[in-house]
């Protein structure tokens, strides 16, 4: 990881942890990593967020998720979209992978491990089901720009891979 | 430079994006399977996201109050520069991949360059682009292998598409002057830098493929300077349908 960590003033983080991406409920908006920095300046919430992809949809409903979100705790709210730094998968936390595992979508592996499994060459994704390795990309392109399609071969579950942007 | 060169710079790069997802979303609903279908539907909102990086950026430097919407939708033909090769017809699914594959490979080498340029705006929408662009090279250069090494009928079907696509490849690496106005100012990227590379990559993949690459001497050029083929009006007609008939309208 080579950015450096957003700034995020701490009052926020509760309130910025309320706002989950649309189209993965059980993902905040931290984990996700798209929030890159939170500022307050006389009672004014100052947020800026970076999108996945570029043409993403669910960036205008995350902007005025995270408005009326601070509104409903007594703030004004400005929220400006960035697109520098560049969001990368890595930007995902911890909690954030092991959220979207449970949620049945595969985390995001590292880059040289990601192009292996894109290209077919190496089984290392792992069927959100029932944990074998042994499956097989259907599409590289998922059910969102940001997800590919696997199907496991033990089990038969169709599954979405987070791809792996750096 | 000049803001109005800037603008011009920043169309030369965005009207290809914008015009070329405009193109592969016809194919929403209507790919020949689902699985194909997102893939370009997805590659359309790629390249979508990348057209609003650039298009509102322009609007920020335009003088006359002008939006990202009113660059889409509502310019001329005659105002778009983008080639003629991103505007060229679905014929059928081997002419979407030859032509997403031609271009795929250039709009990589570009993104690689331009996110060195002086422009900040312009590095960083780069930046983000190389991502998904590399994406895209990676589909369209594998079924550019899987119809040419597929069925006789895939492989001629792929071969007849690159054939008839070829002649407007030369077109991208021409610059019009006010590229070569933001390349002497460290903002844009010499495109004519980037043939030798393009050819090669290209020739690679259509060698894997067991396709032939075309000899042609004869190219054709005219969208960088707004001059188009017949099919443009028709995508504009289908695209500004809507702003012109609710003007101002948002969704």
């Amino acid at each position: 990881m080579t950015e450096t960590k957003p700034h995020i003033n701490s009052k926020l983080i509760p309130i910025l942890k309320s706002v989950s991406d649309p189209e993965i409920p059980v993902l905040n908006i931290l984990d996700l990593g798209v929030v890159r920095s939170a500022e307050i300046e006389n009672e004014t919430a100052k947020v800026k967020i970076t999108p996945t992809y570029s043409g993403c949809p669910a960036m205008d409903v995350i902007g005025d998720d995270i408005k009326t979100a601070l509104h409903e705790a007594g703030y004004e709210a400005e929220v400006e979209l960035v697109l520098s730094p560049a969001w990368s998968s890595d930007f995902i936390t911890e909690a954030g992978r092991k959220a979207l595992k449970e949620y049945g979508i595969a985390p995001p592996l590292d880059a040289t491990a990601d192009k292996e499994a894109l290209l077919g060459n190496k089984k290392i994704v792992e069927c959100t089901n029932c944990h074998s390795k042994n499956t097989h990309l259907v599409s590289q392109f998922g059910s969102t720009a940001c997800k590919a399609l696997f199907k496991c071969d033990d089990c038969g579950e169709p599954f979405d891979y987070f791809k792996c942007l750096i | 430079m000049k803001n109005e060169i800037l603008i011009k710079y920043i169309f030369s790069v965005a009207d290809n994006a914008l015009i070329l997802g405009q193109r592969i979303s016809e194919l929403c609903g209507h790919g020949p399977t689902l699985e194909t279908d997102i893939a370009m539907t997805n590659i359309s909102l790629d390249l979508f996201g990348q057209t609003r990086g650039y298009y509102q950026y322009a609007a920020k430097l335009s003088e006359d109050g002008k939006t990202e919407d009113d660059f889409a939708f509502l310019r001329n033909e005659r105002e778009y520069i983008n080639v003629l090769l991103v505007e060229q017809p679905n014929r059928n699914f081997a002419y979407t991949v030859a032509r997403q594959f031609l271009f795929d490979h250039f709009h990589l080498l570009l993104m690689r360059e331009l996110q060195d340029s002086t422009d900040d705006n312009l590095a960083a929408v780069a930046k983000k682009s190389i991502k998904e662009v590399s994406y895209h090279v990676r589909f369209s250069s594998d079924w550019i292998k899987r119809l040419g090494d597929g069925t006789a009928e895939s492989h001629e079907k792929i071969q007849e598409a690159i054939d008839d696509l070829w002649r407007f490849t030369d077109e991208l690496f021409h610059p019009t002057e006010a590229e070569k106005t933001a390349v002497k100012e460290g903002v844009g990227v010499d495109v004519s830098a980037l043939k030798t590379t393009y050819y090669e990559n290209v020739s690679e993949v259509l060698k894997k493929a067991t396709l032939k690459i075309p000899e042609l001497k004869y190219f054709q050029k005219g969208g960088k300077n707004g001059v188009h083929t017949e099919y443009m009006g028709f995508i504009l007609a289908d695209m500004q349908y809507m702003q012109k008939t609710f003007p101002g309208m948002k969704w």
